[in-house]
């Protein structure tokens, strides 16, 4: 699993990305109520504002965390936006992409480093 | 993800950016204790949340009891020789009857200005020898300064520092207050009582602002925090931050000041006319007499062009302040805005007030709300949008 500096987690899965936020930023966000999801099929650029998440204090977006193509996104959270604050690394993904090299996740802190980072 | 920090999303408490000026009130270190995520709000250092969060501490104080902290607010005494004359001077300041009010009696009330504007809300008492009123913290050194110049030298006014302020409120409130002092049960929705309460003389109100029974605790500070911990302690009580304070006047409601109501607001406009009383209406015995009567008192007549209404947005997103409002899906002028929005934890979607254009302020007109850039359905609705639970 790797980190961006915007609290978000990305894991690769195949030939794709999977991407949430991480466990600090949905506690700091509190109680999510409402989640907008890009169109699958989209081609994003990184740092685009592709997604809104609304928690009882307030909004935010995610970016983008690398160019490349919405190929899959969570539709349950749209449904149930609880879901962040229960299980963010793990059920409550929010998008799948694709992207064209990999490497570039190189780049992207480990564990230890958004450890540090946040602390 | 630019994660919004624990900043309360609004209010006057915004402009106070530096936080080592921040005030503390007599509970800060309880609050740290429990594991409060502070904020700074109109000057102070304040507890937006604990660790039950926003959502669960709302819910729960709807189902059962919170204690918040409401210190930062101001608590002033006018004092007179005869009583009489405080509250004869009183009225000069605000549209609403304090000679009629009874001993042990508080009534809801604003201050008002010469363009018919709302400077401040407030809660007064008749104490008996004294008036008690509790104003909002952003606004407290104003209305001090208001009330010493309109009432001076005849009335002595005194900001009290000496004392904390605490809310209990929800449907268990009565039940875990009694469980201190027995005689709290007797009172009913805006009695103020001198009660002993962890050995302290309290000056306790039957009132809130959560849309809850519940009561309005003024304690020394000397036994504040032995009185929190007291109510925190009973297995019904959980402390609630600003956070769901926030949310839970919303759905009851209820104006925060600087946002539903402010000096550019009449009381008309702000849909606050019940809180002015017939004898302060015109051809009420005391009509007018106090700042904006002109205003005030025409547009009671007259009617106003714009007005406060309860808002339903119909899909999951919230509205929140300051979403500009629209009578159709494309094209057309402004005509209103959000004043406060978010979600109700209780109605369980998004839920928000705002400011209409005359002859759109029916219950049910459907309007839209500009969300990022989308219009989204939002329709006009009853206030409040859950059910009082006073006892009266």
């Amino acid at each position: 699993m790797k980190f961006t500096e915007e609290h978000e987690w990305l894991r690769v899965e195949g030939d794709e990305v999977v991407v949430g936020i991480t466990t600090h930023a949905a506690e700091q966000l509190g109680d999510v109520v409402f989640v907008e999801l890009p169109d699958e099929g989209a081609e994003v650029t990184k740092d685009d504002e592709i997604v809104v998440i609304e928690s009882v204090k307030a909004a935010s977006d995610i970016l983008a965390p690398l160019d490349g193509e919405i190929t899959e996104v969570n539709e349950a959270l749209v449904d149930e936006p609880g879901k962040v604050n229960d299980d963010p690394e793990g059920d409550a993904w929010f998008f799948k992409m694709k992207v064209e090299d990999l490497s570039v996740m190189d780049e992207l802190m480990d564990e230890a480093a958004y450890k540090a980072f946040i602390a | 993800m630019p994660v919004v920090a624990f900043e309360h999303a609004s209010g006057p408490g915004r402009r106070d950016a530096c936080v080592s000026d921040l005030k503390r009130t007599p509970l800060y270190d309880l609050h740290v204790e429990i594991g409060a995520k502070m904020v700074p709000f109109a000057g102070y250092d304040m507890p937006v949340q604990y660790k039950l969060g926003v959502m669960k501490e709302h819910l729960h104080c709807r189902s059962a009891a919170g204690l918040f902290d409401v210190s930062h607010m101001g608590q002033v005494v006018l004092r007179a020789r005869d009583p009489q004359l405080a509250k004869t001077a009183l009225e000069g300041l605000i549209p609403q009857d304090v000679l009629g009010l009874g001993e042990g009696r508080q009534r809801y009330g604003f201050f008002t200005n010469d363009k018919g504007g709302i400077e401040d809300d407030l809660m007064f008492a008749n104490r008996g020898d004294h008036l008690f009123l509790v104003v909002n913290a952003a606004c407290k050194d104003a209305d001090v300064a208001r009330l010493r110049k309109g009432l001076e030298p005849d009335v002595t006014v005194k900001l009290l520092e000496n004392r904390a302020l605490l809310a209990l409120q929800g449907p268990k409130a009565e039940a875990v207050l009694a469980n201190l002092n027995p005689e709290v049960a007797g009172m009913r929705f805006m009695d103020v009582a001198t009660v002993a309460l962890a050995g302290a003389e309290c000056w306790v109100s039957r009132s809130g602002y959560t849309g809850e029974d519940g009561f309005e605790i003024s304690v020394p500070v000397a036994a504040a925090a032995d009185l929190a911990n007291a109510l925190i302690a009973h297995e019904d009580v959980e402390p609630i931050g600003l956070g769901a304070r926030d949310s839970l006047r919303l759905e009851a409601g209820l104006c925060l000041y600087g946002q539903d109501m402010d000096d550019g607001l009449n009381p008309v406009e702000a849909s606050l006319s019940w809180a002015i009383q017939k004898v302060r209406r015109a051809d009420g015995a005391r009509a007018a007499g106090f700042p904006g009567a002109d205003v005030i008192l025409g547009a009671l007549k007259d009617g106003v062009d714009r007005h406060r209404v309860g808002l339903l947005p119909e899909g999951r997103a919230p509205m929140r302040q300051a979403v500009p409002l629209f009578q159709h899906a494309e094209g057309g002028e402004q005509i209103g805005f959000v004043t406060s929005g978010g979600f109700g934890p209780s109605v369980g979607a998004p839920v928000a007030m705002g400011i209409v254009a005359d002859s759109l302020h029916t219950p049910g007109t459907q309007l839209f709300g500009d969300v990022r850039g989308k219009r989204l359905p939002v329709k006009v609705a009853k206030l409040p949008f859950v059910p009082a639970g006073f006892k009266r």
